[in-house]
C-alpha cells in the first residue's frame, strides 16, 4: 500500500537553483501534489508551490513532471513505478519566482490585449437568444482553466523569449476564436489575430492540444479555423477588391 | 521591532477576495466611478467559485413558466428552516434573474433551452428547474465571465487614461492580515505579497469582504486552501459581529476514495439529472428519510419519483433531491447502520439511469474527475460518495440592503456574509447570492463613500503593529518548544471534523473547545524557517490564527444551540425547537482575536406580506403559536 518514493524537486529562485533529492512516503491513490504537501509538512516547510483546489478545476498547480507539463493535482502516483525517481520542476517558459512557482504575468498581459466581448446594442436583459449548437463551439474553449500548460509547451515561446512580445500563445489565440464564434458578438478580431497576436507563428504541431488537461482541441477547433478565417479574409476577392479600391482612392488624393 | 518598508496605495474601495462576490462588487464600484482594488490570495481567476459545479439559481421561468420570485423565496426559507434573514432571501429571489441575464451581456455562455433562452436544471429543494448552468462547470463560467468583464473595464480605462489600472487594479497573490480603523471607522488594510513577502498598506475608507468560507478548519472538505476564514476573522477583530456560525453545510456527496481525494465535490447536478442514491443492498434509501416538515412535498414511490423527471405537474420530486442537510444525515445514518459502500460512503448511480453519451455531455467534469482520480467510469459503474464540509451558512452580520456590517466602512458579501441561507443553503443559491449581494455590497460601499465628509486616516503605530504581528512567526521562541504550523493545522482539522462535524453532542463539542484552548496556546509558539519569499509555512502560520478564531466561534455557537436545525445536528437534542427558530447566536471577539464570545439575540420577525406567502399549516411546523397570531389563516379564529 505504502512505499518510499524517490523525488528530485527543483529548488531555487530567479538567480540560482538546482534539483534536490528527497525520499518521501507514498500512499495508495495519491497524486504528485500530495507528495509535495507531505514534503512541506515533514521535510521542507518553505518549499514553494502554487495550488488551490486540488481537484483539477482551478489550473494553479502547473509544473513539469519528468519534463512533461502537467497539473500536480491530476497526476496520479500510480502512473509511475515504485522504483522510478520522479523529477518535479517549474514551468520552463516563465520566470521562476521560487521553487515550483513561476511568474505567469505574461498571460495576464496578453489577456488584456484581446478586444473584449462586444454585445449587440439592441438587446436588453433576458433578450439574448442563442441555439445550443451555436454556443457549443465557444463553450468548448470556455472550459479552459487557465493552467497555461499550453502556453508553457508552445515551442514559439518555450525557448524563444524574444517571441513573447509578438505572440499571445495558444490560450489567447483560442480566446480570440471563442469570441469570434460567439453567436452575438459584434466585433471582428480576425485581422488582429494575425497582426497583433501572432497567429502566423503557429505551425499546428498540436503540442498545446496534447497537454491540455481539459482535453480542449485547441489546434483543430480554435487555431486552424482562425487561420482559415484569416486566409479567407486575405484572399477573399471582394475584400481584395475593396482594399485595392481603398488604396487607389487614398493614393489619388496625393 | 522590525524595520519595515511598506508600499502604500490609496483607493476608494478595496475588495478582499476575487471570487464571484468580490468581482461583482468591484465591477459595481468601478462602474459607479470609484477607484477600486481587488486583493486576492490567489492568481486572478482561480478563486474557489471555479469549483461550483451545478448552477446558479434564478427564477427566470425559462423551463417551467410557473416559477417566479415568490416560489424561489419560499424554497429558500424552507431550505434554511425559516431561520434565514428574510429580507436577504427576498432581495435574492427578486434580483437573481437580472443578475444572471447581466452576465450574458458580459459574454457568459450558459446552456440553452430549445427556444434559445438560458436552460435551467433541477436541484435539491428547488420546486422548479431553476439553475442556470454550463454543464457541470458553472462556477468557472461565472468567474471567467466576470474576470473578462473586469478586463474590458480596464480596456476602457486604458482608452481614457492610458493606463489599464487607472481605476481598477487586481493585486494577485496578496494577503490582507489586518484591517485598520480610525476611531470606529475603517481606514485601511495591511497586507503582504505572497511572492516577495513585502508589505503593502491600503489607505481606503471602504472595504468589501468577499473572502468565502472556513472549510479548511475541517479535515474532509470540498474547499480549497484559501478557505481559512480570513474575512470572518478580520471582521471580528475589527469589531464586527458574526451570526449563524453553528450552521456548517456538509455536502452529501463528496468523493470518499482514494483517501487523497476524500472530500472533493460530486455535484448535486448528478441527482438533478437523474442520479439516485443507493445503499449496499441496492435500496434507494432516501424514501425512508423524508422528514415530517417535508412530508407531502416529495415522491413516496420510485415510480412517482422517476415519472417526476418527465412530468413535474403530476408527480412529486424524488427525495434524492431533499435539501442537503437531510441527504447528508441520511447517508450518515445508512453508513452507521452498516449499509455503506466498501470505502465508507453510499452509492450514487447515474450509469443505470442515463445513456453513456448523455452522462459525458451533461457531466463532463464528473466523468473526468472519477476516471482520472479514482479509476471509476461513471457511465458504467456507480460512484461512492459521502458527506464533506462544503459551506458555512454563518458569516458577518450585515444590513440586507447595503451589505454593511456594524463597523462603518466594512461590507461583506457572498459566503463570508451571514443570514441569507439561514440554517442550510440550497444548492444553486450560492452563485446567485454572490452576484446579487456582490453588486449590493459594491453599491453599499459607493453610497457610504458619497456620504463621507472626510477620508479617515491611518496611524503609523497601527502599521508598525500590523507589521510586527505579521513577521512574528520568524522569531523562534527563546524558551519552550517551537511549533510546526502544519502540525497544529492538522490537529485542528481532525478535532473539528471529529467533534464539531455533521453530528454533534455536548461532551464532544466541549472536548473540541478544550482542544482549541490548547492549540491557541501552542500557536503562540509557531515558528517558521526560511525567508519571506513565497514561504508557505509562514503563510499558513498567519492563516492559522484566523482558522483558530473562527473554529472557536463555530464550536461555541454549536454548544449553545440546544436543538437540531439545518447544518447543525445535535445528537443530544435531535428535534427542531420553535423557540430557537427566531434566535440568532452572535459572535464577537477582542481586538487581537484571542477570544471569541457568543450571545443570543432575537431575529426580526418576517414582514407580514412575506409571511402570507406561506400556508399557515406549513408555518405551524416551524413557528411558535404566539408568532402566528397575525397570519390571515388565524384571523377570525
Amino acid at each position: 500500500m505504502s512505499y518510499k518514493g524517490n523525488f528530485k524537486v527543483w529548488r531555487g529562485d530567479d538567480t540560482s537553483g538546482g534539483l534536490e533529492d528527497f525520499v518521501v512516503e507514498v500512499n495508495e491513490g495519491e497524486v504528485v501534489l500530495d507528495i509535495i504537501h507531505r514534503l512541506q509538512a515533514t521535510q521542507a516547510p518553505d518549499l514553494a508551490v502554487r495550488w488551490n483546489c486540488k481537484a483539477g478545476k482551478c489550473g494553479s498547480c502547473s509544473a513539469e513532471i519528468n519534463g512533461m507539463p502537467r497539473l500536480l493535482c491530476m497526476t496520479r502516483m500510480s502512473v509511475f513505478t515504485e522504483q522510478e525517481t520522479i523529477t518535479v520542476t517549474p514551468l520552463r517558459t516563465f520566470p521562476v519566482v521560487r521553487d515550483l512557482v513561476t511568474d505567469v504575468s505574461y498571460n495576464y498581459q496578453k489577456a488584456r490585449e484581446v478586444p473584449s466581448f462586444t454585445p449587440p446594442e439592441n438587446l436588453g436583459l433576458g433578450e439574448y437568444r442563442m441555439k445550443q449548437r451555436d454556443v457549443e463551439r465557444s463553450q468548448e474553449f470556455r472550459k479552459c482553466i487557465e493552467c497555461f500548460l499550453c502556453q508553457n509547451t508552445c515551442h514559439v515561446i518555450r525557448d524563444h523569449e524574444e517571441n513573447k512580445e509578438s505572440f499571445s500563445g495558444p490560450r489567447f489565440l483560442m480566446r480570440i476564436a471563442e469570441l469570434e464564434m460567439h453567436p452575438l458578438d459584434t466585433e471582428d478580431r480576425t485581422r488582429d489575430a494575425q497582426d497583433e497576436h501572432g497567429l502566423g507563428y503557429c505551425n499546428i504541431t498540436k503540442c498545446c492540444t496534447e497537454v491540455c488537461p481539459e482535453h480542449i482541441k485547441i489546434t483543430d477547433n480554435a487555431l486552424i479555423p482562425m487561420k482559415e478565417r484569416v486566409a479567407d479574409r486575405k484572399y477573399d476577392p471582394i475584400v481584395w477588391l475593396g482594399n485595392q479600391l481603398f488604396r487607389r482612392g487614398s493614393h489619388n488624393k496625393h | 521591532m522590525v524595520q519595515v518598508q511598506v508600499e502604500r496605495f490609496a483607493y476608494d474601495v478595496v475588495v478582499i477576495g476575487a471570487g464571484g462576490a468580490g468581482l461583482r462588487a468591484a465591477i459595481e464600484a468601478r462602474q459607479q466611478g470609484k477607484r477600486t482594488a481587488i486583493v486576492t490570495k490567489s492568481l486572478f481567476g482561480k478563486a474557489h467559485t471555479v469549483m461550483a459545479e451545478g448552477g446558479c439559481a434564478a427564477s427566470m421561468g425559462n423551463v417551467n413558466a410557473k416559477d417566479n420570485w415568490e416560489v424561489h423565496f419560499r424554497d429558500t426559507m424552507r431550505g434554511g428552516k425559516f431561520l434565514n434573514n428574510w429580507r436577504m432571501a427576498e432581495l435574492h429571489a427578486k434580483e437573481a434573474p437580472d443578475r444572471v441575464w447581466e452576465l450574458e451581456t458580459y459574454g457568459a455562455l450558459f446552456d440553452r433551452t430549445k427556444d434559445g433562452r438560458i436552460s435551467q436544471r433541477n436541484f435539491g429543494g428547488h420546486t422548479y428547474p431553476r439553475l442556470a448552468h454550463v454543464g457541470d462547470r458553472t462556477g468557472l463560467e461565472m468567474i471567467r465571465t466576470m474576470q473578462q468583464k473586469i478586463v474590458s473595464l480596464q480596456q476602457e480605462d486604458f482608452e481614457e487614461h492610458g493606463d489599464y489600472e487607472a481605476m481598477l487594479k487586481v493585486f494577485p497573490e496578496c494577503t490582507i492580515t489586518e484591517l485598520i480603523k480610525d476611531g470606529d471607522r475603517i481606514s485601511g488594510a495591511f497586507a503582504y505579497w505572497r511572492d516577495s513577502g513585502k508589505f503593502l498598506l491600503f489607505e481606503t475608507p471602504a472595504i468589501v469582504l468577499a473572502t468565502g468560507g472556513i472549510g479548511k478548519s475541517f479535515k474532509v472538505t470540498s474547499n480549497s486552501w484559501e478557505y481559512t476564514g480570513d474575512g470572518h476573522a478580520l471582521a471580528l477583530r475589527a469589531g464586527a459581529t458574526l451570526i449563524n456560525m453553528e450552521f456548517v453545510q456538509f455536502h452529501p456527496t463528496g468523493m470518499v476514495w482514494p483517501p487523497s481525494v476524500k472530500g472533493i465535490l460530486v455535484t448535486e447536478g448528478v441527482r438533478g439529472d437523474g442520479g439516485v442514491l443507493k445503499n449496499s443492498t441496492g435500496e434507494r434509501f432516501m424514501f425512508g428519510y423524508i422528514p415530517d416538515v417535508f412530508k407531502g412535498q416529495y415522491a413516496e414511490t420510485e415510480k412517482e419519483a422517476d415519472a417526476w423527471y418527465k412530468d413535474q405537474d403530476n408527480n412529486r420530486r424524488t427525495p434524492d433531491l431533499l435539501p442537503r442537510d437531510e441527504v447528508a444525515r441520511a447517508i450518515n445514518s445508512e453508513v452507521k447502520a452498516g449499509r455503506g459502500s466498501p470505502h465508507g460512503g453510499v452509492f450514487l448511480d447515474i450509469a443505470s439511469r442515463l445513456p453513456a453519451d448523455e452522462i459525458r455531455r451533461r457531466l463532463p467534469s464528473m466523468y473526468h474527475q472519477f476516471k482520472e482520480l479514482a479509476d471509476v467510469d461513471i457511465t458504467s459503474q456507480p460512484m461512492e460518495v459521502g458527506p464533506t464540509c462544503h459551506y458555512v451558512m454563518g458569516g458577518v452580520e450585515v444590513d440586507p440592503d447595503t451589505a454593511s456590517s456594524v463597523v462603518p466602512g466594512l461590507f461583506a458579501a457572498g459566503e463570508v456574509a451571514g443570514g441569507m441561507h439561514g440554517s442550510n443553503r440550497l444548492g444553486g443559491n450560492s452563485l446567485s447570492d454572490l452576484i446579487v449581494f456582490g453588486r449590493r455590497a459594491g453599491l453599499g460601499a459607493v453610497s457610504y463613500l458619497d456620504g463621507l465628509a472626510e477620508r479617515p486616516t491611518i496611524s503609523e503605530s497601527d502599521v508598525d503593529d500590523a507589521a510586527n504581528r505579521a513577521v512574528a512567526p520568524f522569531d523562534w521562541p527563546t524558551e519552550g518548544q517551537a511549533e510546526n504550523p502544519y502540525t497544529i493545522h492538522a490537529e485542528l482539522q481532525q478535532s473539528m471534523n471529529d467533534l464539531v462535524g455533521i453530528i454533534r453532542k455536548e461532551e464532544e463539542v466541549q472536548q473540541a473547545l478544550d482542544k482549541l484552548v490548547e492549540l491557541k496556546e501552542r500557536a503562540r509558539f509557531v515558528a517558521v524557517e526560511g525567508r519571506r519569499e513565497f514561504n508557505p509555512g509562514w503563510h499558513l502560520s498567519l492563516d492559522l490564527r484566523n482558522m483558530l478564531l473562527v473554529s472557536e466561534c463555530v464550536a461555541k455557537a454549536a454548544l449553545m444551540r440546544t436543538e437540531s436545525r439545518g447544518g447543525h445536528t445535535r445528537d443530544d437534542f435531535p428535534g427542531m425547537d420553535a423557540q430557537w427558530r427566531n434566535t440568532l447566536l452572535v459572535c464577537s471577539s477582542d481586538e487581537r482575536g484571542t477570544h471569541a464570545e457568543v450571545a443570543a439575540k432575537p431575529q426580526e420577525p418576517m414582514r407580514e406580506d412575506l409571511l402570507e406567502l406561506f400556508e399557515l399549516s406549513e408555518l405551524e411546523k416551524y413557528y411558535t403559536d404566539e408568532e402566528l397570531t397575525q397570519h390571515s389563516g388565524r384571523a377570525g379564529q
